[in-house]
């Protein structure tokens, strides 16, 4: 049994005109204890509601998520805050996720008043200790978030994220708006705290380099869809999905030129309004008749191991 | 030197409620030039890009001592009537965030033939049929329709390439872009860097790019000014730097992305944070943070030094 296993999770929205907004479509994963599965895609690719989906801050409207082998969607309200224990989130903007009249104290340690863990005395003891995990000063507690830099706040987000050393921690863009010093700062300490607590974590980053440097396995998402899953090695250096090659193209490095790139024409199409056949088609350098009219599925190519792809070129 | 500069901003001293921003910034850029200030939040890259625009904010910033000049023209001595006939017309500014950059009320060929018509004694005729011909050019698909659509209409991607279609409407020699593509997708600002990088090809344009992206900055720009605390504390050919990083600061950026590390290690971090104005150290700015700090970094702020790669650093990378 995996730590968590997602069934066909979907979520949408009613879009304009009564036309349907489908955010996440039918993503079925799982992740093991311990692991950690990058999610990569640009915006508006359904990355983040799937993290927010499979922790039901967002209701899905179909499919199932089961946790440790609970079907969390069949769980009542009451049932649910006990497994939240278990579940964490950390944001992108550590300026908007912290409140500003609460002590950074408060802020950590409001996970564990919430679900009734220790006294007054062995929750101030424990505060103490995750602002040492973090690298933040024990005095920070009687401080408020205003008093912190960007990366020091993140820190903080962490902190209260860790407080109740939870299996499965959801990372949304969380170090996509710290520069790039801070960045790896944050990226060592997330490493280091996952060795420490054996949290399992699902990733969610548009930066490619990011992911591959911390995940185990990657997750391509494009409209709502994973298009490609597999190991982050195999994904990085032999992407099947000609949108994955794209992405990775697509990143300016050192020593690549330009004429050495697949640069993809287009946008993503509406999500409200996507193409029939494969959603990528209409940006696709190697589109072909099949695309237009028949949804490739997310399957094993034949006779490998690397992964899986959506894609009509691997039969 | 080939040709003389298009711009060459000198000693330049901007400081904001007293505090300095910018403690003496030198930098020059020539026709055809695609050069990339690079640094962190708070280095001062963007209020250098404001300064040649005169568009600072003023006050609380006050342009202190040094000089900007443009094209034989003092820029810090210009009134402000003679700054409006050169902004938007010879120098032109793209920014990051384009949907605050348009006008929401007004049409994107409302927006566009209005530079046209500001600048140059024509038609409204004239100005519209300019207006397609340069959404054209930046590939706006069926232009003559996109005309009469509202920003709120248009993807970010469509909004940076009508900004851009804005910026070179009276093809201007100089282009300022402050991170024009942090708020796009990777692939989509491929695009719009591939079409600046093919305009300045095409026009002999001057670009001044500046990005926190080191990738960006090495794949697009000739040279590379990597400011800290105010100041240029390297400056070289991209190629050069990216390949002989000499200033510590640089080399221990460089070394702290993922991408120059195998994955899953531990990163080689830069401890501590980047010093806001009015707390900057004496001494070296970056000193506090560096792993190769010699006593006199404390004490004495080192010069820029060298003739095409520049350095400020008492103990450089050899």
């Amino acid at each position: 049994m995996s730590l968590l296993e997602l069934d066909n999770l979907s979520k949408t929205y009613p879009g304009a005109n009564g036309a349907v907004v489908r955010a996440v479509s039918e993503v079925s994963l799982t992740i093991e204890a311990g692991e950690v599965l990058g999610v990569v895609g640009e915006s508006g690719c359904g990355k983040s509601t799937l993290g927010r989906t499979l922790l039901r801050l967002i209701e899905p409207s179909g499919g199932s998520i089961h946790f440790e082998g609970r079907d969390l969607i069949k769980l009542s309200r009451h049932d649910m805050k006990a497994v939240r224990r278990d579940l964490q989130v950390i944001f992108q903007d550590p300026f908007g996720s912290l409140n500003p009249r609460h002590t950074v104290g408060y802020i950590i340690a409001e996970p564990l008043v919430v679900h009734h863990v220790g006294d007054r005395r062995a929750r101030a003891k424990r505060v103490a200790e995750l602002l040492n995990i973090v690298g933040l000063p024990e005095d920070a507690a009687g401080r408020y978030p205003h008093e912190f830099s960007g990366g020091q706040r993140q820190r903080i987000a962490i902190a209260r994220a860790l407080a109740l050393e939870p299996k499965l921690l959801v990372a949304d863009e969380a170090v996509s708006a710290l520069d790039v010093s801070i960045q790896s700062q944050i990226i060592n300490l997330i490493a280091e705290l996952r060795q420490k607590m054996n949290s399992a974590i699902l990733f969610i980053s548009h930066d490619l380099s990011v992911i591959r440097h911390v995940s185990d396995r990657i997750a391509v998402m494009y409209l709502g869809r994973i298009v490609e899953i597999g190991p982050t090695e195999a994904i990085m250096t032999a992407p099947k999905h000609p949108y994955t090659q794209a992405l990775l193209s697509a990143v300016p490095r050192p020593g690549v030129t330009r004429a050495d790139r697949v640069i993809l024409k287009g946008e993503l199409p509406d999500p409200a309004n996507p193409s029939a056949g494969c959603a990528f088609h209409t940006r696709c350098p190697k589109v072909m008749d099949i695309c237009h009219t028949k949804r490739p599925v997310l399957a094993a190519p034949g006779g490998t191991l690397a992964g899986d792809v959506a894609c009509h070129l691997y039969p | 030197m080939p040709a003389e500069a298009l711009l060459t901003i000198e000693d330049l001293r901007i400081s904001a409620g007293g505090r300095p921003v910018i403690e003496g910034v030198s930098l020059e850029i020539k026709a055809g030039e695609m050069l990339g200030p690079v640094g962190e939040s708070g280095c001062g890259k963007s209020v250098t890009a404001l300064s040649i625009m005169r568009l600072l904010a003023e006050p609380p910033m006050r342009i202190d001592g040094g000089s900007i000049r443009y094209d034989g023209q003092d820029i810090l001595a210009l009134d402000e009537h003679a700054l409006e006939r050169l902004r938007g017309d010879r120098i032109a500014m793209i920014f990051q965030e384009p949907m605050t950059s348009l006008n929401p009320v007004f049409t994107v060929g409302d927006q566009i033939s209005e530079v046209v018509l500001l600048h140059r004694d024509v038609s409204r005729q004239v100005a519209d049929a300019r207006a397609v011909e340069l959404l054209t050019r930046v590939g706006i698909p069926a232009p003559a329709a996109a005309m009469g659509r509202y920003p709120h209409q248009l993807s970010g991607g469509q909004r940076q390439r009508v900004m851009i279609a804005m910026a070179l409407a009276c093809d201007p020699s100089l282009l300022v872009a402050d991170e024009p593509t942090t708020a796009l997708d990777v692939t989509v600002q491929a695009q719009i860097l591939d079409l600046i990088d093919d305009l300045r090809r095409e026009t002999g344009m001057a670009v001044l790019l500046i990005t926190h992206d080191l990738g960006v900055v090495s794949q697009y720009c000739d040279r590379v000014a990597v400011m800290y605390g105010g100041r240029v504390v390297e400056q070289a050919p991209s190629a050069e730097l990216f390949a002989h990083p000499r200033h510590r600061y640089t080399e221990a950026l460089l070394r702290t992305i993922p991408a120059s590390n195998p994955p899953g290690t531990r990163l080689p971090a830069i401890s501590g944070t980047v010093p806001p104005p009015g707390k900057r150290p004496n001494g070296c700015t970056f000193h506090p943070r560096c792993h190769a700090s010699v006593s006199r970094c404390s004490v004495d702020m080192p010069d820029l030094v060298g003739s095409a790669h520049l350095i400020r650093c008492w103990n450089p990378a050899s």
